[in-house]
């Protein structure tokens, strides 16, 4: 009797040293506080970033998968917010549409506030042919008019995208340039140009 | 003077080269030029092996180690990265890890910065407020000593444990942070790093949830990085995509920082250490 008090004790101690040791998870709320604890304002960089959006949160949550039902709500959320050009015009300059889609600067700590941003779509996009340097994380943009014409159709669908690439696929990589304040509409005008204008480099 | 020399020239030679590839590939603009002039990019990494600047930061950082400093007048022979007070052999590639005495987990440079404000009496803050030398600078001491100890685990095997409940609490930390879409950009670091033989630009991005592309890059830094003219250290490369990414300045060796290098030393387990390199 003694004998088996004494064990059931020893036991008692050996699985509190265990439990000690033993591995839980993080939640949610201690990862979400180890994180914004690790980061300082800079700049124009500035704490609140690590504020997540909803469509931010289930990105990350789904590693960009979110459920169909989810997709569909987000899509259709994304393109109802869009806005298209006041004064009906919808393609300005390619050729400052080039200079955009080369530049990357914009929104960094070590940007000027209030300094215009660039697209920079040609770290992520093949554009005009002449421009081998080009990434690969978005589908080839060449020839991008040709292929599918200057109607009023594609101009929507387009701008839209660029507005907001999660209207037509929600979790896309590319940033929401017009949503986000990234681009202003001049701006977005001479994407569309550079993508739809027939005399574009991008579609020689 | 040499080393400032050798700096200045692998940079021109950069600059030179990437300038000539560019004005050939807008004038001739064919994707054989595109293949070309990634082999020419390739041909110019494997010149820049030839030599390399942090050698002489390695050979400064020992003296550094080994000398008497700060208010308590100690070396750091008796600093603990892991395997013992004193063994800094192998150490770098078995960090992160959880430490007893600080009851955390630390990467490298968090471990040098608590072993110099321990044994040596810095103060921390005066330590960790310009941990990362400016372009053509002089490198910091976190740099200069960091260079050191990461050559002593040349060619020794990564393994980043994950046995203390700490360590893996810190990986998993890690992974969401890895994941975590934020900011006016919305991009998290998975947006360039975790998929398969992407690039921007020219520039190949590794996919860390693949063992071999996290194996080479996790293997690869600390490194000279020539276009800076400065040795550049983990801590500084993670800064330094957060900055691209649009988020906040990550604190210099705070824990979501540690966790992030937790997941991809674990994600990177089983290659070998090859720093300081060299890169573009």
């Amino acid at each position: 009797m003694r004998a088996n008090i004494v064990m059931a004790a020893a036991g008692a101690v050996v699985f509190a040293g265990c439990a000690s040791m033993m591995y839980t998870p993080p939640t949610k709320e201690e990862t979400q506080a180890v994180i914004k604890s690790s980061f300082n304002d800079r700049g124009i960089a500035k704490v609140d970033r690590l504020n997540q959006t909803e469509l931010q949160a289930v990105c990350s949550d789904t590693h960009n998968d979110p459920p169909k039902d989810v997709r569909a709500r987000l899509e259709k959320a994304a393109l109802a917010a869009v806005k298209y050009p006041t004064d009906g015009k919808w393609l300005g300059d390619f050729k400052q549409g080039e200079r955009i889609a080369q530049t990357g600067v914009g929104m960094q700590w070590n940007d000027k506030p209030g300094a215009p941003a660039g697209g920079n779509c040609y770290a992520c996009h093949q554009l005009s042919k002449a421009e081998i340097s080009f990434g690969n994380i978005g589908p080839s943009l060449h020839n991008y008019g040709k292929l599918r014409g200057n109607t009023e159709q594609t101009q929507r669908y387009t701008w839209a995208k660029i507005w907001n690439t999660h209207s037509y696929n929600a979790c896309s990589s590319m940033p929401r340039f017009g949503d986000a304040g990234i681009l202003t509409e001049a701006q977005i005008k001479d994407l569309m140009a550079l993508l739809l204008d027939p005399n574009s480099p991008v579609n020689q | 003077m040499a080393r400032r020399r050798s700096a200045l020239y692998l940079r021109r030679l950069a600059v030179t080269f990437l300038s000539a590839g560019f004005a050939l590939g807008s004038t001739l603009a064919i994707a054989q030029d595109k293949d070309r002039t990634i082999q020419e990019i390739e041909r110019y990494r494997q010149m820049l092996q030839d030599g390399n600047p942090a050698e002489l930061l390695v050979a400064r950082g020992e003296e550094m180690w080994k000398a008497k400093r700060g208010p308590k007048n100690a070396s750091l022979e008796q600093c603990d990265l892991g395997m013992g007070p004193g063994v800094v052999k192998g150490a770098y590639a078995q960090l992160p890890r959880y430490f007893a005495d600080a009851d955390q987990v630390m990467d490298f440079e968090a471990r040098l910065v608590h072993c110099m404000v321990t044994l040596q009496g810095f103060d921390r803050a005066a330590l960790t407020k310009s941990p990362f030398s400016g372009a053509g600078q002089r490198a910091t001491d976190i740099e200069t000593l960091t260079t050191y100890v990461v050559e002593q685990s040349r060619g020794v095997t990564i393994a980043v444990p994950q046995d203390h409940p700490k360590e893996k609490a810190s990986f998993e930390r890690g992974k969401t942070l890895f994941y975590m879409r934020s900011g006016p950009y919305d991009f998290a670091c998975s947006t360039c790093h975790g998929v398969d033989n992407q690039r921007i630009r020219l520039q190949d991005l590794p996919n860390f949830e693949k063992a071999p592309p996290a194996q080479r890059a996790f293997a690869t830094w600390p490194a000279y990085r020539v276009s800076q003219g400065a040795l550049r250290t983990m801590q500084w490369r993670l800064n330094d995509c957060f900055r691209q990414q649009r988020f906040p300045e990550p604190i210099f060796i705070s824990q979501g920082t540690i966790d992030l290098i937790t997941f991809l030393g674990v994600k990177a387990a089983g290659g070998k250490m090859d720093s300081p390199a060299i890169k573009r």
